[in-house]
């Protein structure tokens, strides 16, 4: 097995904010009825989380788990711990009606970091969603879309911000960013 | 520009997030139905200036389908609901009569 | 002439000279300049030409509003038509130039247009350009495109760059006057989070100019004192240069940022369009002064009373030594009185009233300024520039009683609330008699998604004109806006401020009241369209008698001022001509934007790389790198075909091919659409999917499957992989994987919800590689894949193998009839995989290639591709594709459509192939000619190409179509069309032209 690539070999853009695509992430697509205990209380303890209320995420370490719909989570973890997760999954699941398959190389994903509002600002100018601080708290996960394509946002502990979208437009999404977090483009709005 | 709110997620989303699905409740009608019921299901459509029901997928967001009621006049949202049902629950079907006393829709007031 | 005052000059910077060009010319203003404030204080009156006739015109108005005074701006890269010399702001450098003249501004040859202005009435081009047909082509259309258009399109590609921004607020306050101010705080106060936005470059609009008294102390320290309590408000953001361009439903608003158009070469984007969605919407948009409609009211030198006061004021510019004021309203005296303290001379103020006007009146009378009342203008004197005026009874028809020597004048017809913002989304509108204006209708306000109003109007945008009625309802409405969106907190009071007191306006339409034809066709009503009185007074004889009727016709109210100055006073005048009150017709609509913004701001971000989202596969830089020809397929590009140095495409398509037959050829399928279906229901849910049977499918093997609509078109292929007994993985074409993913969840979300089956687009997880040609099993054996051989992995299976190292999963499947493997690994590996399949291939002559290679292949197995062989209105069944129609189901989607009449129908076109006799290849979409002609005299038509290539492998056209009784016609010659009309005689036979009994791809 050759070393896996992410879409942009770590591409970094330092503006106002700091526009990084993040190191090789394991994910997994899981759904299932996130209402029923049988298989959110399985998932919280594979996952070693607390299962995320809508629109939210959970985070320790290097493990997210994003709510993305009634039935459906996304677990951001390690990549070598994927296949291992996934049998645990079948495991801890077996008999309840789910889905759980690795998306690890279908998606890239995205850190924003730097001074908070120039964090913010760099997001608010692509995507129709509030990025206010009032608004988009740390453990707030949202899905819309980034210009012209769909993404999923979240606001880490630390307030920067995660950007997650399909491999296919890495690039886009990532000049897209790096246009937008511009030094000489500041917004001042937070 | 709409605003909607997703039933699912919760969010109020701008229309840019959704794409309309035209109407809702259609009722599937397969290989055994008649002539005249399949051209109902597959051609007939409301087109009505006023109180509508119609289907929207939240697809830069959480995809899922949902209903809204929706005045096509006003543009007013008297509100959202679940995908997974053939017609309007009561709380909505409430919500619009507060509104608009004695509306009707197809089979529906 | 116009020149600067000595003193004075509110906004001046005289220690900073500016330096700019118009039409070439050097000239120097100040900082805080305008560029029209600079051109009139270098006696540059003349500022262009009108659009129709081509008369001189200067600058009239000191914003927005202004619909002569539009440049050419910049240079090449920057350069842009019809910007109001009125708002830009001046910087060093400026170059500018006027518009609609040739071969000058001076000396003009269109301004024979104005001479004959009398043979171009309104609706002169519907009149004229009749017929003949002929002429269109010829004569007419190159004459109107000639003179048609306002300005020069810019020839380069923009060299700025432009910006969105979503902006989240309970309250956006529009306008940063004295009520858009007062407005802010209280909402503020009460608790709200406030976005104020102003479009110019200061804050206080007139109030600035105008004056008064407010909290015991002078209006404009009032103000900065609101400014400076606003900017310490941690929930408000205060934005000026950037205009409220539009309001649309829900509480959308869209605002125009200038960021940088008055420091041009400073680095960052150069505007910003704010994206807003706010709770409530106050609109404190102020209001615009009315012209007066007298005959010659264009001449360079007549302006608005308003605007004469502000150039005054602000940039101590004097219009004229000598300037008559004319007026029907109190307002206007500020003018005369600015003026007379200026040092400058107002021969007279001709008061259109017969009563004349209150206290400012007399103010000016102590001035010792001469007051006629119930008078007006006959007519201005001079051509380029003011000379004149002839003074006459308003009551009268226009007998000179006497001539007036002036430069200037200043005209007042009554001030319009600025309601367009209001009127964006819905707002109505209400006719106050009184002030003769229209002015917002609260109870008829713009509604927002929960039916509730959600714009509140403010200040003189709410028709109210004195300041402590400004201050009290602009207080109001801020504080009612922030209650709307839930705050609870008090504002504090309006201050006390004094009121003048003024005699009411008296409305004139025209000047004078009885104007006959001659002064009617010489008094504007708008300037940026040259339409007159006369124009309008036809439009309203000839039956153009809705209010948006005369606007078509006469062009009243169009091109980039969109009637701010002229609306009012047309539709008066209409009302007149019809003699129906002025409410009864109505206004034409107001859309967005309020002023002209950039097409840049509109695109934002989206320019240059990132126009639009480009998708790329795993191998996307080795295809570039290897010098790949793309094809776009919907926002991937996929490599066409791999051309050689010196090599045509169709050479290297056909190179591709014959080695890919011959021995390797390597695809990246990698776009291919890839959904996983799971759970006990998977099965069922397919076979209502597919309309062939998949529950029947074992685990380990692949079916081939068509989807259909409810209309019982096909609206998609692919195989389908059984991975365990709940799992499926099904395979979409290129453009099918979101729509066909989106297909699934619809049904399963809004028609089977209660079916156990979960499904994930899993495409882009996976670069999948197709490894086709006879020596396809050999590479990938000696890629270390062991147990590859046919009874082992058997055509239509797929297996999980090791391939240079990587876990993988193959499907051996075709769709070019030669021995071919589809390898699936993750994203990560795909490069890696494709590189090392090169590496082990070399020995057979390994080539990649593209889609091209890959339609022909296709086509030479007579497999059909989505998109070719259908368009929408295509069934399985006309395609042949009978085998893969389930007999067994009840019930498939889209197969109650198929028993249909329509769609039984024998006479539908069906599926064959074609080979002309000749050898050559069939045009793209061809149509089969048939005997004798249709019910139109037109040839009858028989059927149609789908698919047409050249086939390298058998060295001649091949061709699909879809034919009237096709199949039971096999033999029969038939004639395609030629676009050049010839024909082009085709043999019907079987769509499969290569290897018939699949022999080469089961080996």
């Amino acid at each position: 097995m050759s070393e896996p690539v992410t879409p942009l070999g770590g591409a970094v853009h330092e503006g106002a904010a700091r526009v990084a695509e993040m190191p090789r992430r394991g994910m997994i697509t899981l759904r299932g009825d996130l209402g029923d205990p049988a298989f959110s209380e399985a998932v919280a303890e594979v996952a070693g989380l607390a299962l995320p209320g809508r629109g939210r995420v959970s985070a320790e370490g290097e493990t997210r788990l994003g709510w993305m719909s009634p039935d459906e989570l996304i677990l951001m973890l390690p990549a070598p711990d994927v296949a291992a997760v996934l049998d645990r999954l079948a495991g801890a699941l077996g008999g309840v009606h789910h889905l759980a398959v690795e998306v690890t190389d279908a998606r890239a994903l995205f850190a924003v970091s730097g001074e908070p509002a120039a964090v913010r600002e760099s997001l608010a100018k692509l995507a129709p969603v509030d990025f206010s601080p009032a608004a988009f708290e740390p453990g707030t996960f949202r899905r819309s879309r980034l210009a012209q394509v769909p993404a999923a946002f979240w606001c880490e502990p630390d307030g920067s911000f995660g950007v997650m979208c399909f491999r296919s437009v890495a690039e886009y999404v990532f000049k897209a960013l790096s246009v937008s977090a511009a030094s000489d483009g500041r917004v001042g709005m937070f | 520009m709409l605003l909607l709110e997703c039933p699912y997620c919760g969010v109020a989303g701008e229309e840019t997030e959704f794409h309309g699905g035209g109407e809702a409740h259609l009722k599937r009608h397969g290989p055994e139905s008649s002539d005249a019921d399949f051209e109902g299901y597959l051609f007939h459509r409301e087109n009505p200036k006023g109180v509508h029901l119609e289907r929207w997928r939240h697809v830069n967001g959480c995809g899922k389908w949902f209903h809204a009621a929706r005045c096509t006049r006003t543009l007013e949202v008297f509100g959202t609901y679940t995908a997974q049902c053939s017609e309007p629950p009561q709380e909505i079907r409430d919500k619009i009569s507060a509104k608009r006393p004695g509306w009707t829709w197809r089979e529906f007031s | 002439m116009s020149t600067r005052l000595s003193r004075g000059g509110r906004l001046l910077n005289r220690g900073a000279r500016v330096g700019f060009t118009f039409n070439g010319k050097r000239m120097s203003g100040f900082a805080g300049d305008t560029l029209a404030s600079a051109l009139l204080a270098n006696n540059q009156m003349l500022a262009g030409r009108s659009f129709k006739y081509h008369r001189p015109r200067g600058v009239v108005a000191s914003g927005a509003e202004e619909p002569n005074a539009l440049m050419g701006l910049g240079a090449d890269g920057t350069f842009e038509p019809n910007q109001r010399a009125t708002t830009q702001e001046l910087f060093e450098g400026l170059a500018s130039e006027s518009q609609n003249h040739w071969p000058s501004l001076d000396f003009d040859v269109g301004v024979v247009n104005s001479r004959l202005s009398r043979f171009f009435p309104a609706g002169f081009y519907y009149k004229t350009f009749m017929g003949p047909r002929a002429f269109w082509k010829h004569i007419y259309e190159p004459v109107i495109r000639q003179s048609a258009g306002l300005g020069k399109a810019p020839k380069d590609r923009d060299a700025d760059r432009y910006e969105h921004f979503y902006a989240f607020t309970d309250v956006l306050v529009i306008g940063g006057g004295l009520a858009g101010l007062t407005a802010a705080k209280a909402a503020a106060e009460a608790g709200a989070k406030v976005l104020l936005v102003e479009q110019t470059a200061h804050w206080g609009g007139r109030t600035m100019v105008d004056g008064g008294e407010i909290a015991g102390g002078a209006a404009e320290a009032h103000v900065e004192a609101l400014v400076t309590a606003l900017e310490a408000m941690p929930n408000v953001t205060m934005r000026n240069r950037c205009m409220g361009a539009g309001v649309y439903d829900h509480g959308y608003a869209l605002a125009y940022e200038r960021l940088t158009d008055h420091v041009p070469g400073h680095d960052g984007p150069r505007h910003r369009l704010w994206r807003i969605r706010a709770g409530q919407i106050v609109t404190a948009t102020g209001a615009i002064e009315r012209p007066l409609s007298f005959a010659g009211n264009d001449v360079p030198g007549v302006m608005l009373a308003s605007a004469v006061r502000d150039y005054a004021t602000n940039w101590a510019v004097s219009p004229g030594d000598r300037t008559v004021v004319v007026t029907n309203n109190d307002d206007a005296y500020r003018t005369a009185l600015t003026l007379k303290a200026a040092g400058l001379s107002v021969p007279v103020i001709l008061d259109a009233r017969a009563g004349g006007g209150g206290a400012l009146a007399e103010e000016a009378r102590a001035a010792g300024i001469r007051v006629e009342n119930g008078k007006g203008i006959a007519k201005v004197e001079g051509g380029k520039r003011v000379t004149g005026v002839a003074i006459c009874h308003q009551a009268g028809e226009g007998a000179v009683l006497e001539t007036i020597s002036c430069d200037a004048v200043a005209m007042s017809g009554g001030w319009s609330p600025v309601v367009h913002l209001w009127s964006h989304c819905g707002g109505k509108l209400t006719w106050d008699e009184a002030g003769a204006m229209f002015r917002p209708n609260a109870e008829q306000a713009p509604t927002g998604a929960d039916g509730a109003p959600f714009v509140i109007p403010a200040g003189s945008a709410d028709g109210e004109f004195s300041l402590p009625a400004i201050l009290a309802n602009a207080r109001a409405a801020g504080l009612a806006a922030a209650q709307r969106t839930g705050a609870t907190a008090e504002a504090e009071a309006a201050p006390e401020a004094t009121a003048r007191d003024e005699t009411p306006i008296e409305p004139v339409w025209m000047m004078p009241q009885g104007a006959g034809r001659e002064l009617r066709a010489k008094a504007f009503l708008d300037y940026q369209n040259d339409v007159k009185v006369s124009d309008v007074m036809l439009a309203a004889q000839e039956g153009y008698e809705s209010v948006e009727h005369a606007k078509r016709y006469t062009t009243l109210g169009m091109a980039t001022d969109q009637g701010k100055l002229s609306n009012i006073n047309g539709l008066a005048v209409l009302s007149q001509s019809l003699n129906t009150p002025i409410p009864q017709v109505g206004t034409t609509t107001f859309r967005p934007p309020y002023t002209p913004i950039s097409m840049g701001a509109i695109a934002g971000e989206a320019r240059g790389e990132i126009f639009q989202p480009l998708r790329r596969t795993p191998m996307h830089a080795w295809h570039e790198a290897h010098g790949a020809h793309w094809e776009p397929v919907g926002h991937w590009r996929r490599p066409y075909c791999y051309p050689k140095a010196g090599e045509s495409h169709q050479d290297a398509v056909a190179r591709e091919i014959t080695q890919t037959r011959k021995a390797l050829g390597l695809l990246d399928a990698s776009t291919l659409g890839k959904i996983v279906v799971k759970g006990p229901d998977a099965g069922k849910f397919l076979d209502m999917l597919y309309t062939n049977m998949m529950s029947t499918l074992k685990p380990g093997k692949c079916r081939y499957g068509l989807m259909c609509s409810e209309n019982g078109f096909l609206i998609d292929d692919g195989v389908v992989a059984r991975w365990d007994e709940e799992t499926f993985l099904c395979h979409t074409t290129t453009g099918g994987a979101e729509r066909i993913h989106a297909h699934m969840e619809e049904w399963l979300q809004t028609e089977w919800w209660d079916w156990k089956v979960y499904v994930a687009n899993v495409t882009e997880q996976y670069a999948q590689i197709a490894v086709v040609g006879p020596k396809a099993r050999e590479v990938i054996e000696a890629l270390g894949a062991e147990g590859m051989d046919s009874q082992t992995f058997p055509f239509m299976a797929w297996e999980d193998r090791t391939v240079a190292g990587i876990a993988a999963r193959i499907y051996r499947i075709s769709f070019s009839g030669e021995l071919s493997y589809e390898i699936a690994v993750p994203a990560s590996q795909g490069l890696a995989l494709w590189e090392a399949l090169h590496a082990a291939g070399a020995a057979h002559g390994v080539m990649p290639y593209g889609t091209e290679a890959l339609h022909v292949m296709r086509a030479e197995k007579g497999f059909i591709m989505i998109g070719d062989e259908t368009d929408g209105t295509v069934i399985p069944q006309d395609l042949g594709l009978h085998w893969a129609i389930s007999k067994k189901k009840d019930d498939y989607l889209g197969k109650r459509a198929q028993q249909r009449a329509h769609m039984t129908d024998p006479s539908r076109w069906k599926l064959v192939g074609l080979e002309t006799l000749d050898g050559s290849v069939l045009s793209e979409g061809a149509y089969a000619v048939g005997q004798g002609t249709n019910a139109n005299g037109q040839a009858r038509v028989i059927g149609r190409v789908t698919s047409t290539y050249h086939s390298p492998t058998l060295g001649r056209g091949i061709a699909m179509g879809l034919v009237l009784n096709g199949p039971d016609r096999m033999g029969e010659v038939i004639d395609f069309g030629r676009i050049d009309g010839g024909r082009v005689p085709a043999r019907i036979v079987d769509p499969v032209f290569y290897d018939k009994d699949g022999e080469k791809q089961n080996v």
